[in-house]
């Protein structure tokens, strides 16, 4: 199970994400070594790890905002190392930035309507399905995003991020910054929203709260992923549980 | 939010004692007293901003995405002017238009706009997006060569006579009386830049606020990797924003040509200077700042001609940037530490 390459939990289906080897730089600096990950359709997979370990580069790569110098990535399949973010996206990638990153001086209605840019900003039905989700969102409308509460910009971010009708949500950090009733109420979401048929790959450093709901997790240290397993397992794990879970 | 309201409020107070002020100063206590002198220089003011404010506009939209003075922006006005009187030279001259004197204006137009939004394209790709993730004073020094690369190849080109577009026998030296025939004389070229300009703005206020290019244009100037998130690109936003804001400056060099005549190479310098003037003075970023600013600048030029003397016009103009980056850094509509969320 500590052996990163082994699969998780030996489903036969093609992985819908596929990262193979990917080595990542920040000019000089080696941030990502030789990452091994999957996510499969309708799987939602937890990526744990400390400050500085390489999780939001690990989603910044998925998307193609950093390019990594080697290795491959992998959607659906098709390798799409040297496509455009954009590209990307198109195929059914969307993401709920860490710290949110809302469109502040723009309305709700707006942020959503990025969310399904490359839509033409987003069919009645994606709206529809966004606003049975968070019906606050439709009262707050017209609202600027950046005078919204913290909750209710989480709710944006995750709004926004599903106008797209993705089939792969990456979430990075999606409860930082939340009173812990809200970042409770985020993972219920979360998890409505997987039970959907999304599939999710959340970057946390709560750990505790992301694997109660995760199908499997990989725990990354310093660029190098270093465990992984079905997130059950890994809530037992020894050298897990010292490091992140305090118990 | 609210304090922004209120510091907008408190600086439309501000600046509507000062005006008040000016009026009654001009027009009971001045040397040249009356009310018809002081309206003639404001109308003419108003005309002259109008070109001011759409050359605003493009700075203010390519500082708003990119934080880069576009110096070279001037310049590209300057060739648009240019581009404007060569389409009126193949199609005839002014004294004898081959087509249409309608067609012709709108050919110069036409061709002009899109002429500068071209260039305006290839100095961000070849100019600014190389050194997109340089510190910003390299963009800044790139804009200042290719302000100078413009202004010498015009020279090349079209040598350093003045041209003349003789607007006023191409369209008319007619115009409109207002308060009879001593009152307020309004050209009906001025007519046409006012009017023109306005339909500019309009168009531009629209495609920023409901299109989905205008949106992107906000998304990514706010954020532009979460704007890329999105599936946004921002390099073509951004060489968007570049086509449209020297689309505007190319219209801004027919208009000028137009009313004012004479063309050549250097003028894109100084009505660069007072089209970043009137965008800090609006509030650099801002849209609607970059019309107010423009229209300011012009009038306050157009007085200054009128009630002190043409020499003294431009030391005017440049004191107010000097008072405004001393008093409100921000301008009139700026946004005073904008929160990220």
């Amino acid at each position: 199970m500590s052996e990163p390459s082994s699969s998780g939990n030996g489903a036969a289906s093609e992985p819908l994400l596929q990262l193979e080897s990917v080595d990542t730089f920040y000019g000089p600096i080696h941030i990502l070594q030789g990452v091994n990950l999957q996510v499969r359709s309708g799987e939602l997979v937890c990526l744990l790890g400390g400050n500085a370990s390489g999780k939001s580069t690990t989603l910044k790569t998925v998307l193609g905002i950093v390019r990594p110098r080697n290795g491959t990535v992998r959607f659906e399949g098709e390798d799409v190392t040297s496509r455009s973010t954009s590209y990307r996206i198109g195929k059914g990638i969307a993401i709920v930035p860490e710290n949110r990153r809302l469109f502040g001086p723009m309305t709700v209605l707006e942020n959503l309507q990025m969310g399904a840019y490359l839509q033409g900003g987003g069919t009645k039905e994606a709206f529809d399905r966004v606003y049975s989700l968070f019906p606050l969102l439709h009262e707050r409308r017209s609202q600027l995003a950046g005078t919204l509460s913290g909750g209710e910009q989480q709710m944006v971010a995750m709004g926004r991020a599903l106008m797209g009708k993705p089939k792969l949500l990456l979430m990075d950090e999606p409860s930082m910054g939340l009173a812990p009733i809200l970042v409770e109420r985020s993972f219920e979401i979360i998890q409505q929203v997987h039970e959907s048929g999304v599939a999710m790959l959340v970057v946390e450093q709560n750990a505790n709260v992301s694997l109660s709901i995760a199908d499997r997790g990989y725990v990354l240290s310093t660029g190098r992923l270093v465990l992984e397993g079905p997130a059950a397992e890994l809530r037992e794990h020894e050298d897990l549980r010292k490091a992140y879970l305090g118990r | 939010m609210i304090a922004t309201r209120q510091q907008r409020l408190g600086n439309f107070a501000g600046l509507g004692l000062v005006l008040v002020a000016w009026v009654l100063y001009a027009v009971y206590a001045s040397p040249t007293q009356g009310w018809t002198f002081f309206l003639q220089l404001t109308v003419n003011g108003i005309i002259l901003g109008s070109i001011y404010a759409l050359i605003a506009l493009g700075y203010s939209m390519v500082y708003g995405i990119l934080k880069l003075l576009n110096f070279a922006h001037g310049d590209v006005y300057m060739i648009g002017s240019f581009i404007g009187f060569g389409v009126l030279s193949v199609l005839g001259g002014a004294l004898s238009p081959a087509i249409p004197v309608v067609l012709l204006v709108l050919c110069m137009f036409a061709v002009a706009m899109i002429g500068s939004g071209v260039l305006g394209l290839v100095i961000e790709r070849f100019a600014y997006r190389p050194l997109r993730n340089a510190p910003r004073i390299a963009p800044l020094i790139s804009a200042l060569g290719v302000a100078f690369f413009l202004e010498n190849s015009a020279l090349l080109l079209f040598g350093a006579q003045y041209r003349n577009y003789d607007g006023y026998d191409l369209i008319s030296f007619n115009g409109i009386h207002i308060g009879g025939p001593t009152g307020v004389f309004v050209s009906y070229l001025g007519v046409i830049v006012i009017s023109s300009s306005v339909a500019l703005m309009v168009a531009l206020v629209a495609l920023v606020r409901w299109t989905r290019f205008g949106k992107a244009m906000r998304a990514v100037s706010f954020d532009r990797e979460a704007a890329a998130m999105m599936g946004i690109d921002p390099d073509r936003v951004i060489a968007t924003t570049f086509f449209v804001g020297s689309a505007l400056a190319g219209a801004a060099g027919v208009m000028f040509g137009l009313v004012y005549s004479q063309i050549y190479h250097l003028i894109g310098f100084i009505a660069g200077l007072k089209g970043f003037t009137a965008a800090v003075v609006g509030g650099i970023g801002s849209i609607p700042g970059a019309m107010l600013g423009g229209l300011l600048v012009g009038m306050t030029e157009s007085w200054a001609k009128g009630y002190l003397n043409g020499n003294v016009a431009d030391l005017v103009v440049f004191g107010i940037l000097i008072g405004f980056m001393l008093i409100r850094p921000t301008g009139l509509l700026g946004t005073p530490a904008l929160q990220k969320v």
